[in-house]
């Protein structure tokens, strides 16, 4: 085993392939921490959306969860890669077209975690905010999200991370993240079990340090 | 001292004149009818609370008391007949039933205190983003509404940290802060632990005695006696008796309100 692969190729492996500074379109973290953002964003409309009185905001939500889990990732890609660059008549650049793959496929997922998170919030909680006259907005503002983000935190956090990891598929339409870079240095220097290895402990540094940081913040929000 | 005398003498005086001249009705439900789906649960409801009255209904489980007094701040939509507030009918499109919510103070059987805020946030929420009053503002009156119920010690508490008693004590002083004109009380004590009762009640007898129009769904009968003008009892949906408590208790006519008696205060 020779670990000076790793030394050697280090700032390729972390700057062009985690971070996403370099030649190439890249970085896993430069598509995971945005996906991550705008997923969620996307997710809470979507959540709400499942819960909304009105069908014609309800049945497109629930149509969207029901689509987008029951395809595989890969497939979204491709079509964002292949068919809407068709639809539109230009072509979209490989961050792009990974970007909205994640935020749309992952806001699917979200959208039913926070649909969960707010049905634990007990009826009671909405009941004592409307007697007191607060408006629909007002509660979910400041009684049921509040309550329900807290109740969310392991299932969130644990689609972040399924999600930190799946960036690694924006590899097949050319995306160079931290998977598709140790790819590379192996094709010239036939390393792939220092490399790999090297690689796995980065993923794993990264995951590890959002679920602690998660069960910090699950801590600091629980007055039990 | 002799000011203090002048305002005791002019306030019995407003006091007699209102109970003499003009008696007014705050609630008044007629013929109200509600079911969910095929459950009839109240039954051509016809009732009026006037200011200041102090009103206990009671019967046993699944009479139909607590959605009673859910109806009149409309947590419960009601199928037929009308229900008045100060008034206004609730099933008036233009009615601005938010503001109406204000006038109408809520305590509920389970507290349903926020946990995630203080004692003293969960007072201050509502009068800061309903009234728009500053934090500084809302906090002073906080801290009186939680000094009147005892719980000024307890203002940076959170829900959890606190007993069921003294839960309900800031949830009445929660929905005091919206300076209601109304109190509705749905078991407050139901889910107390049996010394922590008396210390609920309590809050609930000065709030009586400083003339709050209270309706209370309760199965302390001994505050019904001390406190109430007027005991209602319901079973099956229907309202079946509605009586000073001196008659309540003691001459009740309906053979349903004597069984009910007979089993609650044997023991």
């Amino acid at each position: 085993m020779d670990f000076s692969v790793i030394a050697n190729n280090f700032s390729f492996l972390i700057s062009q392939g985690l971070l996403g500074f370099g030649k190439f379109t890249g970085g896993t973290l430069r598509l995971a921490i945005p996906a991550i953002i705008l997923g969620f964003i996307l997710g809470i409309f979507i959540g709400l959306g499942r819960l909304a009185r009105s069908g014609w905001v309800r049945v497109p939500a629930t149509a969207y969860v029901e689509f987008f889990r029951g395809v595989p990732l890969v497939m979204v890609i491709f079509w964002f890669w292949f068919v809407i660059p068709v639809l539109l008549g230009v072509p979209l650049p490989e961050y792009t077209v990974a970007l909205a793959a994640f935020v749309v496929f992952e806001a699917a997922y979200l959208g039913e975690i926070i649909r969960a998170g707010i049905q634990s919030v007990p009826r009671g909680q909405v009941e004592a905010a409307t007697a007191t006259g607060l408006t629909s907005v007002q509660t979910m503002r400041h009684i049921i999200l509040p309550q329900a983000l807290k109740n969310m935190i392991p299932a969130l956090v644990t689609q972040f991370i399924v999600l930190f990891k799946d960036t690694s598929l924006a590899s097949i339409i050319g995306y160079v993240d931290l998977t598709k870079a140790a790819q590379i240095v192996n094709n010239r220097e036939i390393r792939p079990f220092e490399l790999y290895l090297f690689i796995a402990m980065v993923y794993w540094l990264c995951t590890y340090g959002m679920s602690r940081y998660a069960r910090y913040l699950e801590r600091r929000l629980s007055h039990a | 001292m002799q000011n203090a005398i002048d305002h005791i003498v002019c306030g019995a005086a407003i006091c007699k004149f209102y109970t003499d001249e003009t008696l007014f009705t705050v609630i008044e439900f007629q013929h109200v009818n509600k079911w969910y789906g095929s459950l009839h649960v109240l039954r051509d409801i016809q009732l009026k609370i006037e200011r200041g009255e102090v009103v206990v209904v009671c019967g046993p489980s699944g009479s139909g008391k607590s959605t009673l007094i859910r109806c009149i701040n409309r947590l419960e939509p009601i199928q037929s007949g009308e229900i008045l507030v100060d008034g206004r009918q609730l099933s008036d499109p233009r009615l601005d039933l938010r503001a109406l919510r204000t006038e109408i103070g809520f305590v509920f059987q389970q507290f349903n205190l926020y946990p995630h805020m203080t004692a003293l946030h969960n007072i201050t929420l509502a009068p800061m983003k309903v009234k728009g009053l500053a934090r500084a503002e809302a906090e002073k009156f906080a801290l009186a509404l939680l000094e009147r119920v005892g719980m000024q010690d307890k203002a940076g508490a959170y829900p959890a940290n606190l007993s069921g008693g003294q839960q309900q004590r800031v949830a009445i002083a929660r929905a005091l802060a919206m300076q209601p004109k109304i109190m509705l009380f749905d078991e407050p004590t139901s889910a107390l632990d049996p010394e922590m009762i008396n210390e609920v009640l309590e809050v609930m007898t000065n709030l009586a005695k400083e003339g709050m129009t209270m309706a209370v769904v309760t199965h302390e009968m001994g505050f019904a006696r001390q406190v109430a003008h007027r005991v209602i009892f319901m079973d099956e949906g229907q309202l079946i008796e509605q009586e000073s408590p001196e008659t309540f208790f003691k001459a009740p006519k309906s053979p349903r309100t004597k069984l009910f008696l007979s089993k609650i205060l044997s023991h």
